[in-house]
C-alpha cells in the first residue's frame, strides 16, 4: 500500500525547475511524484492556500556539538531545532571533540542523524588531523563514508603548503574543500572587528585582512589545483571582490553568508553582550551593503546560520574570554526575510534558491529541488505571519541568541522529510 | 677469426652511464643485447670471466643501499675486477671532505670505474667532468637510476619479447622516484605506453610535458596494462603530508589480491625493492605467479655486468 | 677476390673431418661439438649432424662466444669494441671429448680465448681443435687437430668464410 501526501493550492517555488506558481505537490512513497494540477483523490491532504511551498530548506553550516559537548547541543536537539525552522537537510561541522576525521566518525554522525528522525544530517570531515593544520586527514575513507566536504572550520589552514597538499589530494575524490578564512598572524587575540569600536571599547581587534589574505591565498592555490573550493561565512567587502574576480575567472569557487553578517554591525558590541561575539566578527555597514549587493549579483551560493550553541555559563563571561558563536536556526528564515526580502535585495524565488538548489550544489547532494523522483522534502511557509523571537521556546539546548525579542515575519508551518511530516505548528 | 660483413656495426662510445634520458633507443637495445651474453656467467659453476681483470671498480655510495651496492660489487667481481667499497659512514666525507676531493683522492690511487650513488641529482655528471675514470650512476637524487631502468626493460623484454605497444603502469611516489624517471625514458624510447599512477600530491610538476599518461586511480588502469611496476613508498621521507596515512594509501594504491583479479592474466608485477609488504602490495601478490621481482634481481646482475663491460670498452678507445 | 673453396669442397671437408673423428675416437667416448661464434657454430652444427648420423646417436652441439675472453679488450683501439653475444651450450662439458670448431685458424688467439672460456664451463675429457681453413701467421703455439684446407694467403689479405645459413651461400674467399 503506498503512502501519499498531497499539498494543495500553495505558491510552489522550485527555483531549480523555474517554477513559481500556484499549484499542487504530490508525494508518493517518500518521493515527489507530481508538481502541477493534481486531481486524484488522496487521503492525506494539506491545504497550502496562501502559503509558500518550497523544496526542503538546506543549511550547510551548523555546529551540533556531538560528540564531546552534548550539554550544548546534540544531533537530536539540533536537528529538532532545524526541522522546526523548516530545514530538511543540515551539514554538521567537524570541530567536535574528538573531531570528525575518520570514516567511523562520519558514520557516527550519520547514525545519530538517522536515529533522531528529524532532518537529513550530513557532515563535513576535517582537512587535517586534529584540525591542527599539519597533516592531512583521511579524506579518502571519509569521502567513501559519505562526508560531503572537508573543512577545519573553527580554524583556517595556516600553512599554504599544507592547504595546497589538501587541494591537490582532494582531486582524487569529487569533494569540496571549505575554508574558515582566518590568517592567525593578523588576528592575534582579537575578539571583534578591528576598527573604531574595538578601539573605544578597548578590545583587541581582528583585522579584515585575516579573512581576505587567506581567501586571496586560497584562490591562487585553486588556480593551481582546480578543485572545488568553498569560502565559509564571508564577512567583508574585500572578500566579496575576491569572489567576484574568482568567479569571473571561472574558478570553481563558491561562498556562503550568515544572517548576522547581513543584519548586525560591530556597533552591537557596545554593550559587551557576548551574544554578539562571533567569528568572523560583525563588521560595518559598508560590508553589509557589499554582501547584499553580492547576493543580488548572484555571487553568493548559500545562506547559512553557522549555528554555534554555547552554554549560558560559557557565554556569561567577559567579552574577552567568552567563546565565539550564536544560534539562529530557529529564526533563520525570518532573519533572511528581514535582511533580503523586505529591502527587496531578493525576491522569493531568489531567496529560496540560496536555501535549496545552490547550497545542495556546493556540497554535491541530490537535494534542493522538487523534480520528479527526488526525495519528498518540502517546507511550507507562511510568509506574512508575524512573530516575536522567544529563546525560551527554542528546541535547541542553547539559547545564546542576540535576536531574542525581535519581531520577524515568515513562519514555517510544516516541514516534510521524505513525505513524512516531521514538524508542524 | 675472420671478420664478417654480417656483424652489427654499432659503435658504443660512452665511457659514462649517467642516465637513460640522453640514450637513444638503439643504445639501450645494445646494452640489453649485451646483457644477454652475460646471463650464463651467473648460472654456470665458475661465475667469473676475465674482461675487467686488473681493473679497479669503486662503489662510491653516499646513500645507504646494500642491495644495489651488492649487485654492482658482484657484477664487477664476476668480470674479475677488484672492487673497493666506499660508503659514507666509513669515509672521510663525514669529516667534511667534498665529493670532488673524495673522488680525486681515489683516482690518485689508480681506479678505472666509479659507481656512484648520491642524494644530489647531477652528482654523477659533476664527477664525470672532473675525473678521468668511467662514471656509472647508481642513483642520483630524484633524477635517474639508469641500471634499474635497464634491468626493468630487460626483464620485460625477456618475458614479453618486445616493449613496442606494451602498456605499463608505474605506481607510487612518482614525484620523488628516480626509478620512475629512468623507467619512463627507457620504456617510452622502446615504444611502450607509460602511465604514472598515484595520488595527485605525488605526481611531479608539469607532468603533462612528459611522454606519459597520468591517472589517480589504480582501479581504472589495472585492467588495461601488461606490466605493473610498484614503487616503494618511503614514509620516513614524506613526513605525513602528501597523503594522510599508510592505510589510506594502501586502500587506493596497494596491489591487493582483489585488485589483481581485475588485471590481465599474464600481467607482470614488478618492484625495484625492497618491498613494504602489506603497503605497496600484499604478500600473496609479491610471492604470486605474476611477480617477476626476483627475476629483476637476477637480471640486474647481467645488466650491470654489461654496463661495466661497455663503459670500460669505451674508455679503451683511442680518440 | 679469389674463391678458394666452393660449396661442394666445404661439404667434402666436413664429411672428411667427421669420418676421421669417428675413426680416431673410441666408441665409448662421448663426443660434443662446440663452435666459436660467429660462423664456427654453423659449421659445428653441420659437423655434429654428420657425427650423429654416423654414430647413430645424438652428438650435441653448442655455440661459444669468446668476446669476454679476448686479450685485446683493454688495448687502445679505434672504433667500437666487439659485441658480446650469447654462449649457448645446453649440455654438460664434463668428461666429454669436445671438438672445438672455428672457421679460420690464423694467429691462434681466438683458440686461446676459447680454451679459457671452455675451462670456465667445466672439465672436458679432452679438447680437439677442428678448423675449416688454416693460414700461416701463428702468434701462439697452437695447431689444429683437424685441418680442412691449408690456404696460402699473402700478408694484408684476409680470409672470409660465407655460409648459407648466415650469408646466403657457401664459399671461402680471399680478399
Amino acid at each position: 500500500m503506498s503512502s501519499e501526501l498531497l499539498i494543495k493550492n500553495g505558491r510552489v517555488i522550485d527555483p531549480a525547475n523555474g517554477i513559481d506558481k500556484v499549484c499542487d505537490v504530490l508525494i508518493v512513497d517518500e518521493k515527489v511524484s507530481q508538481v502541477g494540477k493534481v486531481n486524484k483523490p488522496v487521503k492525506n491532504v494539506i491545504n497550502a492556500k496562501g502559503k509558500l511551498v518550497t523544496p526542503g530548506l538546506i543549511d550547510i553550516h551548523v555546529h551540533f556539538r556531538e560528540p564531546g559537548d552534548e550539554e550544548e547541543e546534540t544531533i537530536a536537539s539540533g536537528s529538532a531545532a532545524a526541522v522546526a525552522a523548516g530545514f530538511t537537510s543540515v551539514v554538521c561541522m567537524p570541530n567536535t571533540t574528538p573531531p570528525i576525521e575518520t570514516e567511523t566518525d562520519v558514520e557516527y554522525i550519520h547514525r545519530k542523524g538517522r536515529q533522531a528522525r528529524k532532518t537529513h544530517v550530513y557532515t563535513m570531515g576535517a582537512i587535517t588531523k586534529k584540525r591542527e593544520g599539519v597533516e592531512l586527514a583521511e579524506m579518502g575513507f571519509m569521502s567513501q563514508a559519505g562526508a560531503v566536504g572537508f573543512t577545519d572550520d573553527g580554524n583556517g589552514v595556516q600553512d599554504p603548503a599544507v592547504m595546497l597538499w589538501a587541494l591537490k589530494y582532494a582531486a582524487m575524490f569529487d569533494v569540496v574543500i571549505a575554508q574558515h578564512c582566518q590568517d592567525n598572524s593578523f588576528v592575534g587575540s582579537g575578539v571583534m572587528n578591528s576598527g573604531y569600536y574595538s578601539t573605544i571599547l578597548g578590545l583587541p581587534g581582528m583585522d579584515k585582512l585575516a579573512e581576505e589574505a587567506m581567501l586571496w591565498r586560497d584562490i591562487q592555490l585553486v588556480k593551481k589545483a582546480k578543485v572545488r573550493y568553498h569560502a565559509q561565512h564571508i564577512s567583508t567587502a574585500g572578500s566579496v571582490e575576491l569572489i567576484r574576480q574568482a568567479k569571473k575567472d571561472s574558478l570553481p569557487v563558491t561562498c556562503e553568508v550568515t544572517p548576522h553578517h547581513l543584519l548586525l554591525t560591530e556597533k552591537c558590541c557596545e554593550g559587551y553582550d557576548t551574544n554578539y561575539k562571533v567569528n568572523p566578527p560583525l563588521r560595518t555597514e559598508k560590508d553589509i551593503d557589499a554582501l547584499k549587493q553580492a547576493i543580488a549579483d548572484g555571487l553568493v551560493d548559500a545562506l547559512v546560520t553557522d549555528h554555534a550553541p554555547h552554554l549560558q555559563s560559557e557565554k556569561e563571561l567577559e567579552f574577552l574570554t567568552a567563546p565565539f558563536g550564536m544560534v539562529s536556526l530557529e529564526c533563520a528564515l525570518g532573519l533572511y526575510i528581514k535582511a533580503l526580502i523586505e529591502p527587496k535585495v531578493l525576491d522569493w524565488p531568489g531567496l529560496i534558491r540560496l536555501m535549496t538548489e545552490r547550497p545542495a550544489k556546493v556540497i554535491g547532494i541530490d537535494k534542493g529541488t522538487l523534480s520528479k523522483g527526488k526525495q519528498g522534502d518540502v517546507t511550507i511557509i507562511d510568509p506574512d505571519a508575524e512573530y516575536v523571537v522567544d529563546v525560551n521556546k527554542f528546541r535547541s539546548k542553547s539559547k545564546n541568541c542576540p535576536y531574542n525579542g525581535w519581531k520577524l515575519h515568515g513562519k514555517v508551518l510544516k516541514t516534510i522529510v521524505g513525505g513524512e511530516i516531521r514538524y508542524e505548528t | 677469426m675472420a671478420a664478417s660483413g654480417k656483424d652489427k656495426k654499432f659503435e658504443w662510445n660512452r665511457k659514462h652511464l649517467l642516465g637513460l634520458r640522453e640514450l637513444s633507443a638503439e643504445e639501450i637495445t645494445y646494452i640489453l643485447d649485451t646483457a644477454q651474453g652475460f646471463e650464463q656467467i651467473s648460472t654456470r659453476s665458475i661465475k667469473k670471466a676475465p674482461p675487467l681483470r686488473g681493473k679497479v671498480v669503486v662503489n662510491l655510495f653516499f646513500e645507504d643501499s646494500t642491495r644495489t651496492r651488492n649487485s654492482f660489487t658482484l657484477a664487477a667481481s664476476r668480470l674479475s675486477a677488484d672492487v673497493i667499497d666506499f660508503t659514507m659512514k666509513t669515509s672521510s666525507v663525514s669529516k667534511g671532505e667534498t665529493l670532488l676531493d673524495t673522488a680525486k683522492n681515489l683516482e690518485a690511487m689508480g681506479i678505472d670505474i666509479v659507481v656512484i650513488r648520491h642524494n644530489a641529482g647531477g652528482a654523477p655528471l659533476f664527477l664525470s667532468k672532473n675525473i678521468s675514470a668511467c662514471v656509472v650512476n647508481a642513483g642520483d637524487g630524484y633524477c635517474e637510476h639508469p641500471t634499474q631502468g635497464l634491468l626493468d626493460v630487460y626483464t620485460i623484454r625477456k618475458l614479453k619479447g618486445s616493449l613496442k605497444g606494451l602498456k605499463v603502469a608505474i605506481v607510487g611516489d612518482i614525484a620523488h622516484s628516480r626509478v620512475a624517471r629512468s623507467n619512463m625514458w627507457a620504456m617510452t624510447k622502446l615504444g611502450a605506453e607509460v602511465t604514472f599512477v598515484g595520488p595527485p600530491t605525488l605526481i611531479p610538476a608539469q607532468v603533462e610535458q612528459l611522454p606519459v599518461k597520468v591517472s589517480y586511480s589504480l582501479d581504472e588502469v589495472i585492467e588495461k596494462v601488461d606490466v605493473i611496476n610498484m614503487l616503494r613508498i618511503q614514509f620516513e621521507r614524506l613526513g605525513g603530508n602528501p597523503f594522510p596515512s599508510v592505510r589510506e594509501y594502501s586502500h587506493y594504491f596497494g596491489l591487493t589480491v582483489d585488485r589483481m583479479k581485475k588485471a590481465k592474466r599474464d600481467v607482470l608485477v614488478m618492484h625495484p625493492g625492497p618491498i613494504n609488504r602489506g603497503v605497496e602490495m600484499e604478500s600473496e601478490v609479491a610471492d604470486g605467479a605474476n611477480s617477476v621481482i626476483l627475476q629483476q634481481v637476477t637480471n640486474g646482475l647481467a645488466v650491470r655486468m654489461a654496463v661495466l663491460f661497455l663503459v670500460n670498452q669505451a674508455a679503451a678507445r683511442v680518440e | 677476390m679469389k674463391v678458394i673453396l666452393n660449396s661442394e669442397q666445404i661439404e667434402r671437408i666436413l664429411e672428411d673431418q667427421a669420418r676421421r673423428i669417428i675413426s680416431e675416437t673410441p666408441p665409448k667416448v662421448e663426443i660434443a661439438v662446440i663452435g666459436i661464434r660467429s660462423r664456427g657454430e654453423i659449421l659445428a652444427q653441420r659437423l655434429a649432424e654428420k657425427l650423429s648420423k654416423n654414430r647413430k646417436k645424438n652428438v650435441p652441439c653448442g655455440a661459444l662466444d669468446i668476446t669476454l675472453y679476448r686479450d685485446d679488450l683493454n688495448s687502445p683501439r679505434a672504433g667500437a669494441g666487439p659485441q658480446v653475444r650469447t654462449t649457448e651450450i645446453g649440455f654438460d662439458v664434463d668428461g666429454k671429448l669436445i671438438i672445438l670448431y672455428d672457421d679460420v685458424l690464423y694467429t691462434g688467439r681466438s683458440t686461446r680465448a676459447a680454451l679459457d672460456a671452455l675451462i670456465d664451463l667445466g672439465r672436458p675429457k679432452a679438447i680437439k681443435l677442428a678448423v675449416l681453413v688454416e693460414r700461416a701467421g701463428r702468434e701462439f703455439p697452437i695447431q689444429a687437430d683437424y685441418v680442412g684446407h691449408k690456404a696460402d694467403v699473402k700478408p694484408g689479405k684476409s680470409v672470409q668464410v660465407n655460409l648459407v645459413e648466415s650469408d646466403g651461400k657457401d664459399q671461402v674467399i680471399i680478399e
